[in-house]
């Protein structure tokens, strides 16, 4: 037996740090999914007609779709009637407008997570809309927004307050049939994040929301819709971390941008998802769509992800460049350790003409985990002299785990070019061994080696969210690397 | 400083080292010499602790230590330093960043507070101009793309940054030309003090010219098979190794 293999094997068993179950009184819907739940759900949320129907027919259209097969993952199947569709803290009945009426309890649970809302707003300037079992419960810095003319708030609340923008780009990007975790989220989203950015506005501050489930057997949907007018400018940051549980969760969001001419959307994730002890129980299923359309001329969007957490991720956030001159990019560091599986990659459709598409995937996989890339990049025939460029590395911990890439290519104009480079290393004995002799420490090394790898990504990360990538990559390894 | 006593050592179930002996104190320059396959970069690698290499008998103690018992973390962190004969290349991790990490380590380990990255740039500037280093080198990734000559100035600078006790230098010569040789002796040279002992091990005894070793030894088939003074080299250049197989086989 090599070291190396020891050595991977203790740093594996790092427990994950962030699991606690915050006790608030829930008010939740019983398991089950039929017409009636949808309804219910949309009348407890207050919804016009037309948004009532939108969940109906995304309903009747899931019942005639098949779960998908086609990713590299494999799950005991889920049982969407053992789901509960709706669970909400009951404070929120009573709309908390300051922090100082948010659940202490809940205040508490940010603070064990290190993301405390008051010190995130003063020294940070970010603005947190805090997603809390599928309820906002906390918005800040809405004034200083409101000055700019930005929308930033939750999804209900929008509903509500601008069903006018809603309606007009709701399901635009992803449509409510799009594919079958798209189409059960339009049926039973709960909650998410709404932002409008004005034309021509700057956005003040970066936007952050926090996700976190804590409700067992809570199915969780969230939806976000981000519009950015014409010559606007956004920032957003969506980061996670979820409790620890024994039974699997399911979590199914849709994500939807809207980049008008010369606009531009920076959406940055750093998924911290429970992923299952070590020996792959547990752990949250992360059936994700992201799509971001580059609709005018001059538009850019790009996606950066740090994906660690979740027993299974499946995610592919893309970006359609239907704008001449657009642009698209796909920055992702994903990280699976233990049993945990993920099936990630983007899609890089290009329409318009002198559209480009970059595309930097690095994959790290430790203990048993297995990784897959899988990109598609398509050129039509109406987008000249479009340009992609991808790269897609792996990096292997030990001997035990897989590294896998499905790149696909579709190339209908000639004038396109394409590049596309790929590598997979490991991390050796020597290498370990020639850091050790200079007094570096094993998990020292492996972090080391493992930002390094990942160095290209974060440095898409803004600068507090790169350094919780970094920390979090080095929990989530130091037990399995370091 | 370092007391070695009739170490068996296999390598992959082969015996390679077969009752070697070897006594070396502060102040002291050792050369081991040998053919290939002698066992001159398995004892290195012994003595650093790289877990291929395994003791079947015999000890190795540092200032009294069993070093058997130590990882070769702590091997480090208690002054032992090995220069490889072959660097691997770390991709991804640039040089400041790792040696800053490794010289911080140490410092920790010796109870120094850690430096920062503004100090400890000046420091290793200072430093790489003993082994004619251009700044460039820093921003590049841990011995990728280096030339032979480059890796090796590498672990010489790291000799100097890191200031150990012990050094043994696995064929640091090997693949220089007569520039970078100098270079290289030069900053073990500079190295060199009446508390710090070195191991060079050689094939060849000219990097031997621009040093001044105390004590020379001849490994054998896992043995030393002689031990002189810096005439010995002279000796094994003219008339090469097989004059003392002849010897050993007529004992």
């Amino acid at each position: 037996m090599t070291p190396k293999l020891d050595t991977v094997k203790s740093l594996t068993e790092q427990e994950y740090k962030y699991g606690f179950v915050t006790d608030i009184e829930q008010e939740t819907f019983p398991p089950g999914l039929n017409e009636d739940v949808v309804r219910a759900l949309s009348a407890k949320k207050k919804e016009p007609e037309w948004l009532t129907e939108w969940r109906l027919k995304a309903y009747r259209h899931w019942l005639k779709m098949e779960e998908p097969t086609w990713p590299n993952v494999h799950y005991n199947p889920v049982d969407y009637q053992a789901i509960s569709y709706y669970s909400a803290p009951k404070s929120q009945a009573d709309g908390p407008q300051s922090l100082d009426e948010v659940d202490a309890e809940l205040l508490e649970t940010y603070n064990k997570l290190g993301i405390p809302l008051e010190e995130q707003k003063l020294l940070a300037g970010v603005a947190v809309d805090a997603v809390f079992d599928s309820v906002s419960v906390a918005t800040t810095f809405k004034s200083e927004l409101k000055k700019h003319g930005v929308i930033f708030s939750s999804f209900s609340e929008a509903v509500q307050n601008h069903p006018e923008l809603i309606q007009k780009y709701l399901g635009t990007v992803v449509p409510s049939t799009d594919n079958f975790f798209a189409a059960l989220n339009a049926a039973v989203f709960s909650d998410g994040s709404f932002v409008y950015i004005p034309k021509g506005v700057r956005c003040p501050m970066e936007l952050s929301t926090y996700f976190r489930i804590n409700a067992s057997n809570t199915g969780q949907f969230e939806r976000t819709l981000i519009v950015a007018e014409e010559g606007s400018h956004v920032s957003y940051l969506e980061g996670c971390t979820a409790p620890m549980r024994d039974e699997n969760q399911l979590h199914a969001a849709v994500v939807e941008l809207v980049a008008l001419d010369d606009a531009e959307i920076k959406y940055s994730t750093v998924q911290n998802w429970y992923p299952g002890d070590k020996d792959g129980k547990g752990g949250i299923y992360n059936f994700v769509t992201k799509r971001g359309a580059c609709r005018g001329k001059n538009s850019k969007i790009s996606w950066t992800q740090v994906e660690t957490g979740s027993a299974i991720t499946w995610k592919y956030p893309s970006c359609i460049l239907q704008g001449d001159n657009s642009m698209g990019q796909f920055y992702s560091v994903a990280l699976t350790n233990n049993y945990q599986q993920a099936d990630t990659g983007t899609k890089m459709i290009h329409l318009g003409k002198n559209t480009r598409s970059t595309i930097i995937s690095k994959g790290v996989s430790a203990g048993f985990g297995q990784n897959s890339y899988r990109g598609m990049v398509k050129i039509m025939k109406g987008a000249e002299n479009a340009r992609n460029y991808s790269q897609c590395d792996s990096l292997l911990i030990g001997d035990k785990c897989g590294a896998h890439t499905f790149p696909y290519i579709d190339v209908r104009n000639p004038s396109a070019q394409m590049e596309h480079e790929a590598s997979t290393s490991t991390i050796d004995e020597d290498q370990i061994f020639y850091c050790n002799q200079r007094g570096i420490s094993t998990e020292d090394t492996i972090s080391m080696i493992v930002n390094g790898f990942c160095k290209e990504v974060f440095r898409e990360l803004p600068m507090e969210f790169a350094v919780e990538a970094q920390k979090l990559l080095e929990v989530s390894l130091e037990g399995s690397v370091g | 400083m370092l007391q070695i006593t009739n170490l068996h050592v296999n390598v992959e179930g082969e015996e390679i080292l077969k009752g070697l002996n070897l006594s070396v104190s502060p102040g002291e320059l050792h050369a081991i010499m040998g053919r290939n396959g002698s066992g001159k970069s398995t004892l290195a690698n012994v003595i650093a602790g790289h877990d291929k290499y395994k003791i079947q008998s015999g000890e190795i103690l540092y200032d009294g230590k069993d070093l058997s018992e130590m990882s070769p973390e702590d091997r480090s962190l208690s002054g032992i330093f090995m220069s490889f004969q072959y660097p691997v290349a770390i991709p991804g991790v640039n040089n400041t960043y790792f040696l800053k990490a490794a010289l911080n380590a140490q410092r920790k380990h010796r109870g120094e507070e850690e430096m920062d990255a503004m100090d400890f740039l000046t420091f290793i500037k200072e430093q790489m101009k003993k082994v004619e280093m251009g700044e460039s080198y820093l921003r590049r990734a841990v011995n990728e793309g280096f030339s032979g000559g480059e890796k090796k100035r590498n672990e010489i600078l790291q000799l100097l940054a890191l200031e150990p006790r012990l050094a043994v230098l696995d064929e640091t010569d090997s693949g220089l030309d007569i520039d970078a040789l100098k270079i290289v002796a030069h900053g073990v040279n500079n190295f060199r003090r009446d508390d710090r002992a070195i191991v060079v091990i050689t094939h060849y005894q000219r990097i031997l010219q621009h040093m001044e070793p105390d004590v020379i030894h001849v490994l054998l088939d896992g043995r030393i098979a002689k031990t002189g003074g810096k005439e010995l080299a002279m000796e094994l250049e003219e008339k090469g190794y097989s004059w003392l197989e002849e010897e050993a086989a007529a004992d």
